[in-house]
């Protein structure tokens, strides 16, 4: 599913990543640790399409996502990504299922197919009953819900988070793990940045360590 | 520098969209404002200042010498109201004759005064070159509108008994134009036989036309009986002098207004904006110990100095386009003063960055008053939000997510979208207002030229007796010297157009002098026209003076020979003249006239008279609108010797002929009898074309500002909404789809605002063109005002449209641009 080989960043000539070459497996789940600093966050955006390398190449389910113009970039995203946030990155001005349904909108998904995918995210996610409220009126756990459930509305292959667990309570965060893992069990690719190494033990199968831009170490489950 | 030096300094420096919109609207403000106040000032005060210390005189009576004695004139001084006077003078009219550059114009008649003294209590002259006359044989000119003749060069008179001639030894300037020449009072008696004598009067009261009038019945009553034949009133060369600087004013005064406004709204908005930005960073300043006071200077001086800059800037443009509005009162009036008085622009920039000032201070106060904690908590917080009502309804339409989600975003900052939609609108009224004017003035210009309706004109004239603009566009005074023409030359048909008189074709032929040139005959003229290929019709006219009962001065006469109805000039009111006993004439003579369309004038020439019905008010400006214009036939009473000279005819062609090839060929037969053609050279009006410049170049810069307002607001939205620009291009929104949100946001209310804008400029032009006209002595014609049709109003809606995009397309792209994973990190 994704394929980086010998991926290096550099911001001001200090290396965020380098020479880093890894591979994650369709259906895997992999968790990314480090301090911060260590070139998780990079790593990330680099396979999210946000960024691009310095050098190097990634390439995610068949898509060279570093040659790509700003525009195919937007459709890489809307259609092969969905992205997890720590601060969950909802629009406050539009109700959660409005949040919901815009990566479906942006993709001019049929209207009743979206409303009923968006719906049916919901219903699973355990927040159908907020649809119609505004996101800052739900708890943290449940606007980590809500964003997941963006981050599924198109049926993305690969599932991206950003310490997801890192702006929640205790409670929360055990409730987002078991989420992320119960997707992992359904066979979502995820790759995970997180300091949370409860996340990681309770949803990677594979885990590895950064530090200086360079993997230091990989435990598999 | 101090610590609040370095914040303001770098405040400026660091926002320099906010700082290049405050210098730009600053600037235009100020460059309307000195140019308005600076023409209004200019506009009151050469003449004022001139009639001043000249003592001018309110009323120049004119009494008939053999119904009044001078000592009878003398004892009006002692009539109610009357402060101070001068004279009597003896005065004369009579045509002058003179050769200038071996040339000998037709001048038209001037009024001699016999005066021993250029000073007096009333009418006390400057003496602009030479010396006064001290003897007989000597006459001294008006230097503005005397004849053209230089000192030591002679002047011959040859209506006046002895065919005296007199020798130029000065030239002299009366404010109020008292008469055209002077003479000693031994030499102006011996200028005629029945003298005529001039009084001057001031009064107590003489600041309206009524007071005037009231003025004028007071001395009628105190002379005898009858022997008052005319008297004219300072107001009316007053208004002359200012006629055409005061015609700038209204369109300036309004550009100005709405610089200013425009100026105030953004200021507000870019001064609130920065301040609404910058709370949490007020907030550190005050953590930091920075008093309240420090940061209401620090936000004051932010607006402060871009303001400086533009303030000075726009005193700059202000002064330099003054120039061209003003030149011709600095050399009327040798005041020397061709700028803006210093006084203005002082006044000017000091209430502009007390306007500024006092704009900024309330945002800055509400900083100032803000609490360190307060400030940081609200910086952080997220905004409150609003539309969203508005936004889940439109999430509803059928539009692309990128569209709805840009018309919802004016609602989530209502009162920003307003200020940038009203700063929209009145850009939008600018436009609509300067297109309009424009439109307007061409069509006026389209109307002034219709004294050369034809696509050719012919003239009695051979080219080596012309040299100069066609007599009939020139007046009488500059036009071809006059003669009384021959009979028409063969006995065959008579070709003028409704078998109609040839214009000074039966004159008595006495009286001429042999130097002159001979004209053509316009009967011949006229059969040549006829004759030649390509005409379709065509028609005489011919020019005279002629006396207008209740009149002091001569009028114009224009008599048309022939249809002239396809040619006519534009119609304020009423309609074109249909033949004998009909005329039609220019509000500048109705209204010295005291005469409106439907009344009857008396025209007067050597003891005869001819009544003829205005059945319509023309829009014609020249020598102040003095113009009567009808059928030759009209005439006839008056037994008139129409000059040849004075004649001209306008052709109109058949479709498809070729106007250069016509009017070759139509001169070379001309050139036979003595007479020529040429192409209608119609130039612009240089006052028109002023406006026309003046008027483009403040709507460029209110359009400008305009703009510049959407993209400061768009750059501020911008960078507030940049976290969840990041998060939408994070979802998957390409940067196509980013710049369509944000041209869809503006693009509403550019849609909304400028379609408010348009009525606003609409009603802008209603109200400012005929306050124009009033300035120049005219109405305007209606045709000319209703220049909005549906064309151009969705033009002028669309241009609204376009100031928001094009204002809106730079922030835009930016926002496009912004790396997601950097707008993401932005909280």
């Amino acid at each position: 599913m994704i394929e980086i080989r010998a991926v290096t960043k550099s911001y001001d000539g200090r290396p965020a990543l380098d020479d880093l070459t890894l591979s994650v497996a369709a259906g895997e789940a992999l968790a990314v640790l480090g301090a911060s600093g260590s070139g998780k966050s990079t790593l990330l955006n680099l396979v999210a399409g946000l960024d691009r390398p310095t050098g190097g190449t990634v390439t995610v389910a068949g898509t060279r996502v570093d040659d790509l113009s700003e525009t195919a970039l937007a459709r890489y995203r809307r259609a092969r990504v969905g992205m997890v946030f720590q601060f969950f990155n909802l629009l406050d001005d539009l109700t959660v299922l409005d949040n919901v349904l815009l990566p479906a909108q942006l993709s001019r998904t049929p209207r009743r197919a979206a409303r009923d995918r968006a719906e049916e995210l919901l219903g699973k996610l355990g927040v159908l009953r907020h649809a119609r409220a505004f996101p800052g009126r739900l708890s943290g756990g449940e606007r980590q819900r809500v964003a997941v459930a963006r981050a599924l509305m198109n049926r993305p292959p690969l599932l991206l988070a950003d310490e997801p667990t890192g702006a929640l309570d205790t409670a929360s965060a055990a409730d987002v793990r078991d989420l992320l893992a119960e997707l992992n069990a359904e066979g979502q690719t995820m790759l995970l940045v997180t300091h949370d190494t409860a996340l990681a033990a309770a949803c990677a199968t594979r885990t590895i360590e950064l530090a200086d831009g360079r993997v230091t170490r990989m435990v598999t489950r | 520098m101090s610590a609040l030096g370095r914040i303001v300094r770098s405040g400026v420096a660091r926002k320099r969209v906010q700082t290049l919109v405050l210098t730009l609207t600053t600037m235009l403000a100020v460059t309307a404002s000195v140019l308005a106040a600076g023409l209004v000032v200019a506009s009151q005060g050469p003449f004022d200042h001139a009639f001043g210390r000249q003592h001018g005189a309110h009323l120049t009576a004119r009494f008939d010498g053999g119904r009044a004695t001078p000592e009878q004139l003398a004892a009006t001084v002692h009539a109610p109201g009357v402060t101070a006077a001068s004279g009597p003078f003896a005065v004369v009219t009579l045509r002058p004759s003179f050769t200038v550059d071996g040339d000998t114009p037709s001048a038209p008649p001037m009024t001699i005064a016999g005066r021993a003294d250029p000073h007096g209590t009333v009418d006390s002259m400057d003496l602009l070159e030479g010396r006064w006359a001290t003897a007989r044989g000597e006459i001294v000119l008006d230097g503005d509108h005397g004849a053209p003749v230089p000192i030591g060069e002679k002047v011959t008179f040859p209506e006046a008994p002895g065919r005296p001639t007199l020798r130029v030894v000065g030239r002299a300037r009366s404010i109020g134009r008292s008469a055209d020449a002077w003479v000693v009072p031994a030499q102006a008696a011996a200028l005629t036989t029945h003298p005529e004598y001039e009084v001057l009067y001031r009064f107590k009261d003489a600041a309206t036309g009524a007071q005037i009038k009231a003025d004028r019945a007071a001395i009628a009553a105190a002379a005898p009986r009858g022997s008052l034949t005319g008297a004219g009133s300072y107001l009316e060369i007053r208004h002359a002098a200012q006629r055409e600087t005061a015609t700038f004013v209204p369109f300036i005064v309004a550009f100005g207004v709405l610089a200013l406004a425009m100026s105030v709204l953004t200021i507000g908005v870019v001064v609130n904006a920065a301040v609404a930005a910058a709370t949490h960073r007020i907030g550190v300043l005050k953590s930091l110990g920075f008093t309240p006071s420090q940061v209401v200077t620090g936000y004051v001086g932010k607006a402060l100095i871009p303001a400086a800059i533009g303030t000075a800037l726009g005193v700059v443009f202000g002064n330099v386009l003054a120039v061209p509005a003003m030149s011709e009162q600095g050399r009327a009036y040798q005041t020397g003063s061709r700028s803006i008085a210093p006084w203005i622009d002082v006044a000017v920039a000091a209430a502009a960055l007390a306007a500024v000032a006092f704009t900024a201070l309330l945002p800055a106060l509400r900083a100032g008053r803000l609490r360190a904690a307060e400030a940081i908590a609200i910086g952080r917080a997220p905004r409150p939000g609003r539309g969203r009502a508005v936004r889940r309804l439109l999430g509803r339409l059928p539009l692309p997510r990128a569209l709805s989600l840009g018309l919802a975003a004016p609602f989530a900052r209502p009162a920003r979208s307003v200020a940038m939609g009203l700063a929209l609108m009145l850009g939008t009224a600018a436009v609509a207002f300067g297109t309009g004017l424009a439109l307007s003035l061409n069509a006026i210009q389209d109307g002034l030229n219709k004294d050369t309706p034809g696509t050719v004109v012919a003239h009695t004239f051979g080219r080596t007796q012309f040299q100069g603009p066609p007599p009939q566009n020139s007046g009488p005074q500059n036009g071809a010297p006059p003669q009384n023409g021959a009979p028409p030359q063969n006995g065959g048909p008579n070709p003028l157009p409704n078998g109609s008189q040839p214009p000074g074709g039966s004159g008595s032929g006495s009286g001429r002098d042999p130097r002159l040139p001979q004209a053509a005959d316009p009967a011949a003229v006229a059969r040549t026209i006829a004759a030649q290929a390509g005409t379709r019709r065509y028609f005489g006219m011919s020019t005279a003076e002629v006396g207008v009962a209740g009149l002091t001065r001569a009028a114009t006469l224009i008599a048309y020979t022939g249809d002239a109805s396809w040619g006519s000039f534009q119609l304020v009111s009423g309609r074109w003249f249909k033949g004998e006993g009909e005329a039609v004439a220019p509000s500048g003579l109705l209204k010295a006239a005291g005469a409106r369309v439907g009344d009857t004038l008396t025209l007067t020439n050597a003891g005869r008279t001819a009544r003829v019905r205005i059945v319509g008010e023309v829009l014609l400006l020249r020598e102040d609108g003095m113009d009567v214009l009808t059928d030759t036939a009209s005439l006839t009473p008056l037994r008139m010797n129409l000059d040849p000279g004075m004649t001209e005819f306008e052709i109109d062609l058949k479709d498809g002929t070729d106007a250069h090839a016509y009017a070759t060929a139509l001169d070379g037969a001309l050139q036979k009898i003595g007479a020529s053609a040429e192409r209608t050279n119609r130039q612009l009006s240089a006052t028109v074309i002023a406006m026309d410049g003046l008027a483009g170049m403040l709507t460029a810069l209110l359009v400008a500002v305009a703009g510049l307002g959407v993209l400061n607001t768009v750059v501020l939205d911008t960078r507030e909404r940049v976290h969840d620009l990041g998060v939408l291009k994070a979802l998957g929104m390409a940067p196509r789809q980013v710049v369509s949100m944000i041209i869809t946001t503006v693009g509403l209310v550019g849609l909304c605002f400028a379609a408010a804008g348009i009525p606003l400029g609409i009603a802008i032009h209603a109200a400012v063109l005929p306050l124009m006209g009033k300035a120049a002595g005219t109405g305007i014609p209606e045709a000319d005002l209703a220049v909005y049709h549906v064309p151009q109003l969705a033009v002028l809606l669309l241009g609204g449209v376009l100031i928001a995009v094009a204002g809106a397309l730079l922030p835009a792209g930016w926002a496009a641009r912004t790396r997601t994973s950097t707008a993401l990190r932005t909280e």
